[in-house]
């Protein structure tokens, strides 16, 4: 569609600026001033300059959390993505069955983060969970809290657990806008069922794909609550991430000035890499639209 | 003889299709339903005896969630702050989105990454900030400021898929509108918001799921007073990591408004979820 240039449509985003400057760029401006600055309790402060930043690059324990959050969201990716492509495509396509699947699918995605925790704490305990039980009746040994293996196994568990659905409900909507012409086009041809995906399925998805990477990295990248409730970041520190450790050092230790060095790099991280996949995505829809 | 073969791999397709959904539904369904029964049970059978079903089916828990105003004030100032952050985000995205979808003006891809960075941004890095924030200008503790914090996410949220949505109405109803001699202002109210009433529906939806289930802020913005259920709820796991069966209530009932609101929009979820851009 053709839009208009029109410089007063700026009236109509004013109160959208107005909030969010309140609650993003205020709060992100004390972060910049911390992270150049020592305090030693009260209020008083003094510049350190680059100083935070360059002891934190040299920090084991953040690459540490950097190198586990990075195989986090990779392992995640690699999981629910395909997972997810494969429920959209085994769902039932319209009537009841299909209402039913969509409600009891989405609701993972309603739970409360840390009730989510709850969950697979209680579930996976030997003593009173089923899995945990059901586990250590077939004879392995399975701790969330003790063994580093089983806390990772349980946190991407979990993760897949909570949001398979969001990927699948997300290639479902893309699988519902091809039209059936497609379809017949490809009987005639006597097309396979693996071609039928390969040439028209999954082109077809790509744009809801690309949004479901996108809200997948984003949101894996920055998990906090799920992995705090389950593990509290442990065994040692072998689930710990980046807001978990960012968190402890913020509002634990109160280490104003490496958190904010801290937070500002971390969400540099995050906007890079996302800003690239934002631009595919624009880049794409354009071509779609040229099409 | 072409014909036979076809049709009997199109079944057994179909066939396969139903056991995954069979077996990702129960891999979904299963850990909720332990949940589920594990708040009827009494903490001696939950710790004492291995039941797939409560033997001793007891209501206790839920007795003493609804019992407690210390328990269930937290639903109360859950349901509070997230309304407001509802509201408030329909209010000032429904304009902005219209724009977007609209109108090219000075800068305006720029300004949507912009707002798309906020939902970027980790809650981690400004919880710190917001405390402080908030602090400085007396609203800490208070529904409104958990309310304002939460539209760092929603707002971006809601702009984009408003703005997906709103594309797919043709301008040439604003056009004609405009002809006709609607004002603006009557345009969008009258006209254009009962136009786009699905998406507005899911954007809504989408708002009160995304702070509902929030709980780094919240908690970091809150003491006493606005206590949402979700803090409650952690203080409650690490005071005495005892009480498993009221634990297990508590979390069964921050279920049960997010079904009863997925039921109401299921037809638009996965148009929802790919933020309008199907």
């Amino acid at each position: 569609m053709e839009k208009t240039v029109n410089q007063r449509a700026w009236l109509l985003v004013i109160p959208v600026l107005i909030l969010v400057a309140f609650s993003s760029i205020i709060p992100m401006m004390t972060v910049v001033n911390y992270s150049f600055q020592d305090s030693f309790g009260g209020n008083e402060f003094f510049w350190v300059g680059l100083e935070w930043y360059r002891e934190l690059l040299h920090s084991e324990r953040l690459w540490d959390a950097f190198g586990r959050q990075l195989l986090f969201s990779f392992i995640i990716l690699l999981i629910e993505i395909p997972l997810g492509i494969l429920v959209a495509l085994s769902m039932p396509k319209k009537g009841f069955a299909a209402s039913i699947c969509l409600v009891l699918m989405s609701l993972p995605l309603l739970i409360p983060y840390n009730v989510v925790g709850t969950i697979w704490q209680v579930f996976g305990r030997a003593d009173i969970g089923l899995l945990g039980r059901a586990l250590s009746d077939l004879g392995i040994s399975y701790n969330y809290s003790q063994n580093a293996f089983d806390a990772w196994a349980t946190v991407i568990m979990m993760d897949v657990w909570h949001w398979t659905s969001l990927v699948a409900l997300l290639s479902y909507a893309g699988l519902r806008s091809i039209p059936s012409a497609y379809y017949q086009a490809a009987k005639i041809d006597q097309a396979g069922r693996w071609s039928v995906f390969r040439h028209i399925e999954l082109p077809k998805m790509r744009g809801v794909l690309m949004i479901a990477i996108l809200l997948r990295f984003m949101d894996s990248f920055m998990i906090y609550t799920e992995p705090f409730v389950l593990t509290g970041g442990g065994p040692g520190n072998a689930t710990t991430f980046l807001s978990i450790d960012l968190v402890k050092m913020a509002l634990g230790q109160f280490d104003l000035g490496p958190a904010a060095a801290f937070s500002l790099m971390y969400f540099l991280v995050i906007l890079l890499i996302s800003y690239v996949f934002y631009t595919v995505m624009i880049t794409a829809d354009k071509n779609e639209a040229n099409r | 003889m072409s014909d036979k073969p076809a049709k009997r791999k199109r079944r057994s397709g179909s066939r396969l299709s139903i056991l995954v959904m069979i077996a990702y539904l129960a891999f979904l369904l299963v850990p909720i339903y332990w949940l589920v029964i594990m708040s009827f049970k009494s903490n001696a059978e939950i710790l004492g005896m291995f039941t797939l079903f409560p033997e001793n089916f007891t209501l206790d828990n839920y007795r003493t969630i609804f019992g407690d105003p210390s328990w269930y004030m937290g639903y109360v100032n859950s349901f509070i702050y997230v309304s407001l952050n509802t509201v408030i985000s329909l209010l000032v995205a429904l304009p902005a989105a219209y724009a977007f979808s609209r109108f090219r003006f000075f800068g305006d891809n720029h300004l949507f990454f912009w707002l798309l960075t906020n939902r970027m941004a980790p809650p981690a890095v400004f919880a710190l900030p917001f405390f402080q924030l908030y602090s400085s200008v007396s609203l800490f503790d208070t529904h409104i400021a958990v309310a304002l914090a939460h539209c760092l996410f929603n707002v971006p949220l809601a702009v984009w898929i408003l703005e997906g949505f709103m594309r797919g109405v043709p301008r040439e109803i604003d056009e004609t509108a405009f002809i006709d001699g609607y004002g603006f202002t009557r345009f969008f109210t009258r006209i254009f918001i009962p136009m786009i009433a699905p998406g507005i529906g899911v954007t809504a939806f989408f708002c009160f799921m995304f702070s509902w289930v929030e709980l780094l802020l919240s908690r970091t913005l809150t003491s006493v007073e606005a206590k949402p259920i979700t803090a409650i709820m952690t203080r409650t796991v690490s005071a005495s990591g005892l009480d498993w069966g009221v634990l297990a209530a508590a979390g069964v009932l921050t279920i049960i408004p997010g079904a009863i609101v997925i039921y109401f929009v299921r037809n638009h979820i996965a148009k929802g979820f790919a933020l309008g851009r199907v």
